[in-house]
Order: structure tokens, then C-alpha cells, then sequence
């Protein structure tokens, strides 16, 4: 416990000047740096256009740098009503950064008027603001100078409009039907074709024609609807451009009409191996903006639900993974586990693959009778099973020459292109926020994190199935030391109230009332939390006006780093490399589109 | 019935004998689809086609019903003459390879002093299909299985000739039959281990059968050589296919499990139950390996295979010199 309060207090002493803040003061002087007081943990700093390179590069390089661009979104702000405290602003970009050394974040704001839509690029201080700036600019129209590729990203490069924007409708109801005429499907799928050009590549070197290879959307083996278009030399891979966006269902413009409790299942579709993971980093912003406190059962619960479905996911990530390489039947082993999985999740949740099973301020129903039983056959199912892909595949002289040293890169590489989870951790470093940045009550678990050494597709599977381990000793604690109480937190916005209250008087029933219909109202300011997912570190930050409603949902998935750093790390590799790199990876499309 | 003499009788019985062969490893090869599906299943932990005809049994008939029927389209950016002729070749050349098999002491179809011969080149003939396919499909990822079927061809034609001479040469006949007879006494498995074990490489390796299939490589070619064929085009490449395995398997048994040979029961059981087993080897082998990159998969045939075969040769042909009677 006392860990929790620690963590707590490190954060707000984050916020009130700390001495990131008065570093940056002394920097760009009082008047570049404007605080703004949230809830999301961590200084939010606003500075100027002009000085934000200077700015970034500065806390890039300073001693304990951050090193890492968690995230860069924009904020369209012309219609948020409180805004006390804050520059004159119609659109902000914010700049997340992450220091490892440290453990600890910043977010720069910068202010831009709607007649002057430009910032500059920041690709060469941190390369993945890439894909992030492209989105900006695909989402909210916003100009990056110097960008080299600034072309749409999640949209379809025939798309007018922003749709991030709030003059942009969210429904499909408030737009003229649609056609599709013959010409019109030629027009998209001329706009679809490649154009080496346009990416600064050559048809041909002095001896070789290059053949540009349209691997995706639709192949076996691009886990979903990716497309990656190659540039080959043989089966050597020149050069490589990933093109997402095919699964891109606007999660975040959602997130702006559903109510705060009716945005929940949305969450789960995101990364849709997760299930309630999903959940969990939203109800816990969510949590934050409400001042909830939940009691230790619903701690406890959560926990236990995440780690199975961490071990779900990382089971559908060992089967794919195996075909990937070529052997066929491993995935239907792993297909057998987590059938295992899904019958004590269908017990306790009564779904399956999206339970959409958190709520504000707890969760949804207690624990089944008997579920402790259910769980206890899973957790002396499983670790035969985990030694036996071990015996079989890990240490199969075929997979590991398809695996070692196959798509390797450092930690320091893994930072500057913002991958996290089990791949970065596969590099060397134990970063997983359980540890790093308890919540839900992880300090209070006995478990390790496991760290390879290579970086390499190898290590990423060998360390999930160390995770998997993990997570049954998590899950182990959870059955031995459930806590007794209630699964709802006693708190005026937790949704939907306890039902067992709801007709002891007038004032509960008018709030479940309330709070069935509209929503819980919560007030307006800023939140964001993080959590160590399935695949990495998944974020929501969340901005609310006051209303019933999220005024901005931004959705930081740790797959869409990952994808980006294709190229980076495939150069130069064969066509196998690019699979076995790919299932290595353990991506989902929705979790990159959003 | 002045016609009927005896030679034409023995022209009657040899074409008929033909026929059924021909006819039986056609149905066999189809059969396979369906019985490598089941034992998939079993071995999976799932059931595969059980739901036509009792044990899914007619699942061979829903096949073939829905692959006739289903549209034959050539792609206009095809090389139509190839594109028709490749599917041909590459079931045909297998086929015409069963004609050297003995089944028993008296049925087979051709008796020919050149018989190993013979199935080397249908073997090379049969990899132009592949080739022809990919290439005149007009598509990257079959352009792509070609290039790598050649390769693969390149590297394991070579050494499956060489794995095959230390038989030869113990048998002192290129005849199949001179071959079972001479393994009265002892199967060739046992004088000839490595030459079977690289001959069983290099049979996988010809049939493009996992993990052999570098050419289709569904996880990263996307089928690769026939991913435009569609219908029965794709079907004879698919049973081709299949006739290949059964084509290799029977082939093995006559070469180094002695034929027809063994006790008790008549000949061409034995024929029958060591094929089978060999043939659900193809599928265990499909079931249980991962696939290695194809790079690694051309260095181990030139590197590993070929000295090993050469090494073989070397010490067989040293053993028949020594253990030759002198004089001879």
C-alpha cells in the first residue's frame, strides 16, 4: 500500500512545478511556459510553435532524457466551453514525451489559430512522429513543415475533409447516401496504386529492375487488413512502405457522442485479442476525471480478468506466430488453451470475446459461485501445456533459425521508434508499467518481468510464453487471496449505480435514472492513464467539457509504433524475414487503426 | 476367334493392367486429399471433414463435384497457351511415372532396363510445370514460387540422381524389378540408410510437399505458383500434387522396403501397407515442421545432401569392390 501512495505523490509533485517544469523555464524564460493543471499525472506545459523544436530537443537531450515520443495527437478546441487557465487556442497539439530513466512523462501543448494551421516536423528529433504527424494532418487538417510524406494515413487518399474536426458529423445519417459508380471505384483504386516516386525510391539501380510487391491488405499472413508494399531485389527486401488505415472505424470520433458508460464496449473492439484490457485504461482515465476510488474486490477483479486475457492473447499471439513460421499445428493447440480461457471468462462475464465487462467504478456483476474452482482447473491446465510449446516449437532447430537474430533491434532503437511491451522488453529493458507505475493494485502481486537479451523475433516469442507464466502466478494470487466486498465502488458517478439501492428512496432511483439515460456527468478537466496491455503500453486520454460526453478520447495503442518500425528493422532482410518479423510483432489491425 | 492368339491377349492384359493403374493411382491421389484432411484432424485436436457420407467419406465426391463446376477463368493478363499447358504437364509427367512401379511380380505396366531412369526425367519434366504456371500466370507472388521451385529444383535434382546410384549399384540393374528381386535377402534400408534418408529429402523436395512447398508457401507466397489457377486447373495441380506423394512413396517401398516382398501375406498387400505408411509419413511431416527459409533450404541441399549422397556412393561402390568375388 504504501508503494501506491508513493507513486501518487510522485505524480502530483510532477504537476505542481516540478523540476522538468522550472527546467524548461529556465529555458525558454517565465513567459515561453504556461502550466495547466490536470489529472492526467504529469506536467502539461504549454510553449509557443516557435519554440517547440527547441523545446523537444532540449528534454531529448538533457541528462535522464526523454527519449521516448509516447504519443502526438491534436485536440480541435473551438467548441470546449471551459477552458480557464488555458491559452486562446482552436487547435492544440500535444506532445507526450516519456523518460525512462526518470519514469516519468511530460506533455507539451502547443496553440495554433484556425487560419494558421502549421507547426514544424519533428521527424528528426524523434522518428516516429512520422505516422503521428500524418494522422494529425489526415485527422484535423494540420500542415507539419518539412514532413517528406504528408499524405493521409488512416483515410483514404481520395477523402475530403478532417474527420476529427468538430464541424465534421460523426454520423453516417447526417451524410448524402452513398454511390459507388464504376468510375468512381477506378478513381480509388488508381488513387490505391503504388508510386515509388512518391516515396523517394528508384524503379531500377545500375544492374537490377526492382519488383514492387503489394503484400497485403489481403494475405495469410498480415494479421488483418495491412498492407505493406515492397521493394525487392530478388527476395531481398530494398525497401518497404506500410500502409495502414483499413481498418479504421473512427473509435476516437466515437468516443465524442457515446456517453462516458456507453463508450465502454468500444474499447474492447480496439485491441479485440484484449478483450476487457481494453477497458481497463479507459475506466481507469475515466475513474481519475470522477475521483473514484474502487475497493480492493474490484482491484482484484480486474487484475485477474487482465491477466487472462493477457494469456488469451498471448496464446492467439503463439499460434499465429508458429503458422507464420510454417508450422501448421500449433495454432490449433493454442486455439484448444484458450477455449480453456474463454469458459471461465463466459462464467464470470457471460461473453466471450468483448466482454465490455469493467464499469465506471467497478464492475459489471461479482464473481459467479464456483469460479474460483473454474479458474483453478485452467491455472493447473496450462503450465504442462506452456512446457510442451517450449519442448516442441521454442526448441525446434527450424524455428530458431527462422527466428534468431531475424528482425533485431537495440533498446535504444525500440525507445526512439516508441515500442513497448513484451517487444521492447525483449531488448533488454523491464519496463512494464505493473511494476514501474502500479495501478489496480499490481504492487501488492508477487511476479517478475521477463527480459531477453537479443531483441531478435526469438525473443519476442520465448518472453510470452515467460509472460504467460506470469500472468497464471498473477491469477494463482488473485484465487488464493480474493478480497471480500463489494464489486461497485460507493460513489455518487459510479455507472450504473448498485441496483440493490436503486428502490430504497427517491435520490437513488432519480440518479439511476440519471444515470441510465444520460450518463454520469463528469466535470470538466483532464485525464489519461496507462497500462501495461497485451501488446504494450495502451493509453486514453481523455478531455472532458463537463458534460455527459467526452469532449476528446485520444487512444495511444501500442501497435501502431510497432508497425511503423517495419522498415526500419526489415531492410535489407528477405521476404520470410518480413513474415517471421511480422508475427513476431503480434499486431492487430484494429488496435493500429483504432 | 482367330484374332484372339495368345500375344494379343497378353497386349488385352497388359493395357487393361494399365488402365486400372492408371485409373487406381488417379483415385488414390484424390483419396489423399481427403485422408491427409482427417489425419490433419486427428493430430490436431479437431475432426476435419466428417459431415458427407458416413466418416465424411464422400467428402472426395462434394469435392470434385464443386472444383467441375466451378468456374475456369484465365486471367487476361495471362499467357493463355502456358497457363492451360502447366496444370497438364505437371499431372501428367507424375502419371506417366507410375508406369515404371512394379505393384507385384506380375503387375505393372512398363518393364524397362532404363525404369529409374526414366522417372528421373519425369521428374525433371514435371518441375516445368511449376515454372510455366508461375510464369505465365502474369502475377509477383507466382513469379516469385517459380523463381523458387527452379532454385529448389537446381539444388535437389542433383543429389536425388547421386542418392539413388548406391540402389543401382547394389541391385546392378537400372530395371525395378532386377531392384526388388535383389533385396531378397535384405532390404535396402540397411546397406543403403543415408542414401534413402536423402532420397526421402529429395522426393519431399520433388512433390513441393511442406516443408518442400518454398513454391506456394501459403504464409508468405500466398500459394505462390498456382494463386491464379482456379477450378479443375487448380485441380489437377492440387491432385498432381498428391499423385506426386503417392508416386514418391511407391517408389521408396520398391527401392529400399523391398516391394512386394514379405511373408504371409499376398505381395501386392504389402506393396499396399507400405506405401500407406510412407504416405502418412508426407502428412506427419506437413503436421509437425515449421518451414525453413528458403535460402537456408538450397545451402542444406549443396551442403549437407549432396557430399553425404557423394560420400554413399563412394563407400557402396568400395564395399562391392571388396566384397566382390575375385575374379569378377
Amino acid at each position: 500500500m504504501s508503494q501506491t501512495t508513493s507513486t501518487t505523490a510522485a505524480s502530483r509533485e510532477g504537476v505542481a512545478d516540478g523540476p522538468i517544469v522550472i527546467a524548461l523555464k529556465q529555458r525558454l524564460g517565465e513567459q515561453g511556459v504556461r502550466e495547466q493543471a490536470t489529472l492526467t499525472g504529469m506536467p502539461v506545459v504549454w510553449i509557443s510553435r516557435d519554440a517547440l523544436c527547441e523545446a523537444l530537443t532540449f528534454l531529448r537531450d538533457m541528462p535522464e532524457p526523454f527519449e521516448v515520443l509516447f504519443d502526438l495527437s491534436a485536440i480541435d478546441e473551438r467548441l470546449r466551453t471551459q477552458r480557464e487557465g488555458m491559452p486562446e487556442s482552436d487547435f492544440t497539439i500535444f506532445y507526450h514525451l516519456l523518460s525512462v530513466s526518470r519514469n516519468r512523462d511530460v506533455m507539451l501543448k502547443v496553440a495554433l489559430r484556425e487560419g494558421d494551421l502549421e507547426l514544424p516536423s519533428v521527424i528528426s528529433l524523434y522518428p516516429n512522429a512520422d505516422w503521428y504527424e500524418r494522422e494529425v494532418w489526415d485527422m484535423f487538417g494540420i500542415v507539419f513543415r518539412g514532413h517528406p510524406h504528408l499524405y493521409r494515413l488512416l483515410m483514404p487518399p481520395t477523402w475530403q475533409g478532417y474527420p476529427l474536426r468538430k464541424d465534421y458529423p460523426a454520423r453516417a445519417t447526417e451524410f448524402d447516401p452513398y454511390t459507388l459508380t464504376v468510375e468512381g471505384q477506378d478513381r480509388e483504386q488508381r488513387a490505391l496504386q503504388f508510386d515509388p516516386e512518391a516515396w523517394g525510391m528508384r524503379r531500377e539501380s545500375d544492374d537490377t529492375e526492382f519488383m514492387f510487391l503489394n503484400l497485403g491488405p489481403n494475405h495469410p499472413s498480415a494479421h488483418g487488413a495491412f498492407r505493406i508494399v515492397l521493394q525487392l531485389d530478388g527476395e531481398v527486401i530494398v525497401d518497404c512502405v506500410p500502409d495502414i488505415g483499413y481498418h479504421h472505424r473512427g473509435a476516437e470520433k466515437m468516443g465524442e457522442r457515446q456517453s462516458w458508460h456507453s463508450y465502454i464496449p468500444y474499447t474492447d473492439r480496439v485491441d479485440y485479442t484484449g478483450g476487457v484490457v481494453n477497458n481497463l485504461p479507459y475506466v481507469l482515465a475515466v475513474e481519475k476525471l470522477a475521483d473514484i476510488e474502487v475497493p480492493d474486490r474490484v482491484n482484484t477483479i480486474r487484475v485477474m480478468l487482465t491477466e487472462l486475457f493477457r494469456i488469451n492473447s498471448h496464446l492467439l499471439f503463439l499460434g499465429t506466430y508458429l503458422q507464420d513460421l510454417g508450422a501448421m499445428s500449433p495454432v490449433f493447440y493454442t486455439f484448444t488453451d484458450r477455449q480453456k480461457a474463454y469458459e471461465v471468462i463466459e462464467a464470470i462475464t457471460g461473453f466471450r470475446m468483448h466482454p465490455s465487462w469493467f464499469r465506471i467504478g467497478g464492475v459489471a456483476q461479482d464473481l459467479p459461485q464456483g469460479w474460483d474452482r473454474l479458474m483453478q482447473g485452467f491455472l493447473d491446465w496450462m503450465p504442462k501445456r506452456l512446457r510442451e510449446y517450449e519442448r516442441a516449437m521454442m526448441d525446434n532447430a527450424i524455428v530458431r533459425d527462422r527466428t534468431r537474430h531475424i528482425a533485431a533491434y537495440t533498446t535504444q532503437e525500440a525507445l526512439a521508434w516508441g515500442v513497448t511491451g513484451p517487444n521492447l522488453r525483449a531488448t533488454g529493458l523491464d519496463l512494464d508499467l505493473r511494476k514501474w507505475r502500479p495501478y489496480s493494485g499490481y504492487e501488492q502481486f508477487d511476479f517478475e518481468v521477463p527480459v531477453a537479451a537479443n531483441g531478435d523475433a526469438f525473443d519476442r516469442g520465448w518472453i510470452r510464453i515467460e509472460e504467460m507464466r506470469q500472468s497464471l502466478r498473477i491469477i494463482q494470487q488473485c484465487v488464493d487471496h480474493m478480497p471480500a466486498g463489494d464489486y461497485k465502488a460507493d460513489h455518487p458517478l459510479t455507472t450504473p449505480p448498485p441496483r440493490e439501492r436503486m428502490l430504497e428512496h427517491i435520490e437513488t432511483l432519480i440518479t439511476h435514472f440519471l444515470q441510465v439515460s444520460w450518463g454520469p456527468v463528469l466535470e470538466a478537466n483532464e485525464s489519461l492513464s496507462m497500462i501495461e496491455a497485451t501488446k504494450g503500453i495502451n493509453g486514453y486520454y481523455l478531455t472532458s467539457d463537463g458534460s455527459t460526453m467526452s469532449y476528446r478520447t485520444r487512444i495511444r495503442t501500442p501497435s501502431f509504433p510497432h508497425l511503423q518500425q517495419i522498415p526500419m528493422v526489415i531492410r535489407g532482410s528477405l521476404v520470410s524475414d518480413l513474415i517471421a518479423h511480422l508475427g513476431s510483432i503480434d499486431f492487430v489491425m484494429a488496435d493500429v487503426d483504432r | 476367334m482367330s484374332w484372339l492368339t495368345p500375344m494379343v491377349m497378353e497386349v488385352l492384359i497388359a493395357m487393361s493392367q494399365a488402365l486400372v493403374i492408371l485409373l487406381g493411382a488417379l483415385l488414390l491421389g484424390a483419396v489423399m486429399t481427403v485422408v491427409e484432411r482427417r489425419l490433419l484432424g486427428l493430430w490436431q485436436d479437431r475432426y476435419g471433414p466428417n459431415r458427407v457420407g458416413p466418416f465424411g467419406s464422400l467428402q472426395l465426391v462434394a469435392d470434385m463435384i464443386k472444383i467441375l463446376f466451378k468456374e475456369d477463368w484465365i486471367p487476361p493478363f495471362a499467357d493463355r497457351a502456358l497457363f492451360v499447358l502447366a496444370p497438364v504437364i505437371g499431372m501428367a509427367s507424375l502419371l506417366l511415372a507410375f508406369m515404371i512401379i512394379p505393384l507385384t511380380p506380375n503387375w505393372g505396366v512398363a518393364d524397362w532396363h532404363i525404369g529409374l531412369l526414366f522417372f528421373f526425367a519425369m521428374a525433371g519434366i514435371n518441375v516445368y510445370a511449376v515454372l510455366l504456371g508461375g510464369w505465365s500466370s502474369g502475377n509477383k507472388y507466382a513469379l516469385l514460387g517459380a523463381m523458387r521451385a527452379t532454385a529448389q529444383t537446381l539444388s535437389y535434382e542433383v543429389f536425388m540422381g547421386l542418392s539413388l546410384m548406391g540402389v543401382v549399384a547394389l541391385a546392378g540393374s537400372f530395371n525395378m524389378r532386377d531392384i526388388v528381386a535383389a533385396q531378397q535377402g535384405l532390404w535396402f534400408i540397411v546397406p543403403q540408410f543415408f542414401g534413402f534418408c536423402t532420397f526421402l529429402i529429395a522426393g519431399v523436395a520433388v512433390t513441393h510437399r511442406h516443408p518442400f512447398d518454398q513454391p506456394e508457401a501459403e504464409q508468405e507466397l500466398a500459394d505462390g505458383y498456382h494463386i491464379e489457377y482456379a477450378g479443375m486447373k487448380f485441380g489437377m495441380f492440387f491432385i498432381g500434387e498428391y499423385i506426386g506423394m503417392v508416386l514418391v512413396s511407391a517408389l521408396i517401398v520398391t527401392l529400399f522396403f523391398g516391394g512386394w516382398l514379405g511373408p504371409w501375406l499376398p505381395p501386392f498387400v504389402w506393396f499396399a501397407l507400405k506405401t500407406a505408411a510412407l504416405l502418412v509419413l508426407f502428412v506427419l511431416l506437413r503436421a509437425s515442421l515449421p518451414r525453413p527459409r528458403y535460402d537456408r533450404m538450397m545451402s542444406f541441399g549443396w551442403r549437407v545432401c549432396l557430399p553425404l549422397t557423394l560420400i554413399n556412393l563412394l563407400v557402396t561402390g568400395a564395399a562391392i569392390l571388396l566384397l566382390a568375388p575375385a575374379g569378377t
